[in-house]
């Protein structure tokens, strides 16, 4: 259902980011990372309550007339950012929120890697088979 | 089957073949090493043995081109089109009888001849050997288990193989490297051996060993073999056993060999001695660094061993890992899903087999012209000893596996790596052999696989065990205590009690002394409150209430009032374990002198009786904790009456406390 996908770092670079469509990728680098303000801003705003409290699913960031973009930020500050279709209008909420567990799931199968480096682009094949499977369906 | 082929060779060559026992013997060997190629070759005679296969021996027999024609064509394989067992074994009396020096004739093979020699086999391991570039790589279990199977298939008594080999190999090439070659003959000798006749195959035997060089796969098959045959004696419990292992051994480089487990399993233990926990990400990080592979490569091997995605690596799961990156080492491309052969389900019980000593690790080291790299990693490793690792829940040894697989000796496994490094380096052979000799390893590993197949299942469901039982594991004491609760109530007071009252010396001990020590003097009026008292406290209430004659509001008073349970549990304990009668005489000699204690202690008495007849009857049951009772009986006998008298000052002073209170009341009042 996603278009794009990316995982950004706590210092706001991507660690992993893939998109469908490959000709048009770097319109969603650049929405990914419009949404990097909103997704701080929200963070923020909620960080001042305990951190504990704040819910890692932060919903839709930032639609346009094309897509959606949802956020997910992890206790660790590292963001996911899942850019979907608008055409796609059956994607419900919750559906986006297991595609965020799986990508944390995935995520946190990545770190216990030894030989990750946190902070290093994202190679695994593993976690590239999970994103794939979760952006196919588009096509 | 000998007799058969016999019958039959003699039909097609339209005259009686006599095929002594050696010849029939050797002959069927050699057809099941041509014929064991196919898969569908089975174990039957009764395909037509490979034509190049069949050729090859020929060739190894080193007669002129033409003779070997002349053969062809008087065994009948030219006219019928191809190499049935009749045929075959009729070729191979006319390659005896040629090399014999007898004209290739067919009334030359009436005569008894010695067997045929196959000169060229020696070459094929010797090159084998000589190439010792590669580490213990995939082709080690190609040939290996084929070899195995091939000679098994064939032969179904391992045992007297055993008993042959250790005669056979002096007759050969001396030890060293050869060592291999020991085995070699041991391949030709097998017929033979089982007719006893080993004596005048002496030189054929050596001959041979020299041919075993020369040919291709065919006649590669059976040096490669014998070693392992020989190596792998030890471990034959069923020759015919396992078809499905055969049929997976062929083209499987994922299949972990028995010796490469066990080099995994000593690479395991100078990282972590304790086979069953696990190794931590950092330190398996550190031991697979030395490969040399690339890191996003090690990357992607960790992804795929690492099964449960803990960051850990259990015993399977490292040999899985390791066994990926030999495999990449030797130039298999790392697949994208972990084979089945790797998964630690799979790899589970067979790696819990028993332990190799380390001088099989540095058998290994030394035999392997392994890469320098996997010398590092039992170097480095050794020294490089386990700092240890996020331990997460050990599990429990699966000594079913253990006890099924039999230990192969050391000097086996130079060998087989020695096989296995030849064997590496040549691929297009090893396939060869791998197809050709696929019959072999299914007798290789009979015994392991039978304790893999047998034991996956309990693996399984010991899997789960394991981890629920750590819980549980963790203190003996809680589990103690644990089930001490539930038979708290009256009706079943002994087994609490006899486990309580032990648990409760312990910790009655340490006061207990105090207050002997002290001269029955009363201690200190706040005591620490003991843990067994939430146990002892559901039966110890029931039979205080009627004791209970002072209101229990006070804090000062909890503490006593938990002593006075204390204490009158205790003694009532006595009463109900095992053995009454000297319970009753401690209580009843404690209980006088503390007879002016409390009044609580009267009330305990009458319990006494009816109890003791429970507990005579059971008394007889345990006969174990008489004397553990009779201790804790006596201490807490003794606890008892401490503990009533610091009670009665306890409440003297309460009342004094009372009267004062009352005498400042009025003053507070207003």
């Amino acid at each position: 259902m996603a278009v794009c996908v990316a995982v950004i770092a706590k210092e706001n670079y991507p660690l992993y980011i893939r998109s469908i469509p490959t000709e048009n990728e770097l319109k969603f680098h650049y929405t990914v990372h419009t949404s990097l303000d909103v997704v701080d801003e929200k963070i923020s705003a909620m960080g001042k309550a305990l951190v504990d409290q704040r819910e890692l699913y932060l919903g839709l960031l930032y639609p346009t007339e094309d897509y959606k973009v949802y956020g997910y930020v992890t206790n660790s500050k590292v963001k996911f950012v899942m850019v979907v279709d608008s055409s796609n209008t059956a994607l419900r909420d919750n559906e986006i929120r297991s595609m965020f567990r799986k990508l944390h799931n995935s995520y946190t199968d990545v770190m216990c890697n030894p030989f990750y480096n946190p902070g290093d682009c994202i190679h695994s094949r593993a976690f590239d088979n999970m994103v794939t499977s979760m952006m196919m369906q588009v096509c | 089957m000998e007799q058969g082929p016999g019958g039959a060779a003699a039909g097609g060559a339209g005259l009686l073949l006599p095929l002594s026992d050696t010849e029939q013997q050797r002959y069927s060997e050699l057809f099941s090493l041509c014929c064991s190629p196919a898969p569908e070759g089975g174990s039957a005679p009764a395909p037509a043995a490979g034509g190049s296969k069949v050729g090859d021996l020929f060739r190894a027999s080193q007669l002129p081109a033409d003779t070997l024609h002349q053969i062809t064509e008087l065994c009948g394989a030219k006219r019928v089109g191809y190499f049935g067992p009749a045929q075959f074994y009729v070729a191979l009396k006319l390659i005896a009888a040629a090399q014999s020096g007898l004209p290739v004739r067919i009334e030359s093979i009436k005569s008894e001849l010695p067997l045929p020699r196959f000169m060229a086999l020696k070459n094929d391991i010797e090159m084998r050997y000589g190439n010792a570039a590669e580490i213990l790589g995939v082709k080690f279990q190609i040939p290996h288990p084929i070899l195995e199977k091939n000679s098994f298939r064939r032969s179904d008594e391992g045992d007297k193989k055993e008993t042959k080999s250790p005669p056979m190999s002096p007759m050969c090439s001396p030890p060293a490297s050869p060592s291999n070659y020991q085995r070699i003959p041991l391949s030709y000798g097998y017929g033979k051996s089982r007719s006893k006749l080993e004596q005048p195959h002496g030189v054929s035997y050596e001959a041979r060993h020299s041919t075993h060089q020369q040919d291709g796969p065919a006649t590669g098959n059976y040096g490669s073999k014998s070693a392992l045959v020989h190596s792998s004696l030890s471990r034959f419990l069923s020759v015919e056993s396992e078809p499905q292992d055969s049929s997976n051994y062929p083209d499987d480089p994922w299949r972990i060999t028995e010796e490469q487990r066990e080099y995994y399993i000593n690479q395991f233990k100078s990282l972590q001695p304790d086979l069953n926990s696990l190794i931590s990400g950092s330190v398996a990080k550190n031991f697979f660094t030395k490969s040399k592979l690339p890191i996003p490569e090690l990357s992607h091997v960790w992804e795929l061993s690492d099964v449960d995605c803990d960051g850990a690596l259990t015993l399977p799961e490292f040999c899985a890992a390791f066994h990926l990156i030999v495999a990449r080492k030797n130039g298999y491309p790392l697949p994208d899903m972990l084979p089945e052969t790797l998964l630690p389900d799979y790899l589970q019980p067979a790696s819990l087999k028993p332990k190799r000593d380390c001088a099989l690790l540095d058998s290994y080291s030394e035999s392997l012209s392994v890469s320098q790299q996997t010398r590092d990693f039992n170097r480095t490793e050794l020294e490089t000893v386990c700092e240890d690792p996020t331990n997460s829940e050990p599990l429990i040894l699966f000594d079913v596996a253990t006890s099924i697989v039999e230990p192969t000796s050391v000097e086996e496994m130079p060998d087989k790596s020695a096989l296995t490094q030849d064997a590496n380096s040549d691929d297009n052979q090893a396939l060869n052999i791998s197809t050709t000799t696929k019959t072999i390893p299914k007798d290789f590993k009979p015994s392991q696989h039978l304790s893999v197949k047998t034991v996956v299942q309990e693996s399984n469901t010991l899997k789960a065990r394991p981890r629920s039982r750590s819980y549980s594991s963790t203190s003996i004491e809680e589990a103690m205590k644990k089930g001490e609760e539930p038979p708290m109530p009256p009706p079943r007071p002994q087994k609490s009690h006899s486990r309580a009252s032990s648990l409760d010396l312990n910790k009655i001990f340490q006061q207990n002394t105090q207050a002997v020590k002290s001269g029955w003097l009363p201690p200190p009026p706040a005591l620490p409150p003991r843990p067994f008292v939430s146990q002892t406290e559901q039966v110890s209430e029931i039979e205080l209430h009627p004791q209970m004659n002072r209101a229990p509001s006070q804090t000062e008073e909890s503490s006593p009032m938990r002593k006075e349970i204390l204490l009158t549990q205790p003694p009532s304990k006595p009463i109900r374990r095992k053995f009454r009668s000297e319970n009753q005489m401690l209580e009843n000699q404690e209980l006088t002198p503390t007879s002016s204690v409390t009044s609580s202690l009267p009330a305990v008495k009458p319990h006494l009786p009816a109890q003791n007849r429970q507990s005579s009857k059971q008394k007889r049951a345990i006969q174990t904790a008489i004397r553990k009772n009779k201790e804790a009986n006596a201490v807490l006998a003794r606890l008892n009456s401490e503990l009533q008298q610091q009670l009665k000052e306890v409440h003297k002073e309460r009342i004094a406390l009372e009267t004062q209170l009352e005498q400042l009341r009025p003053v507070t009042v207003l």
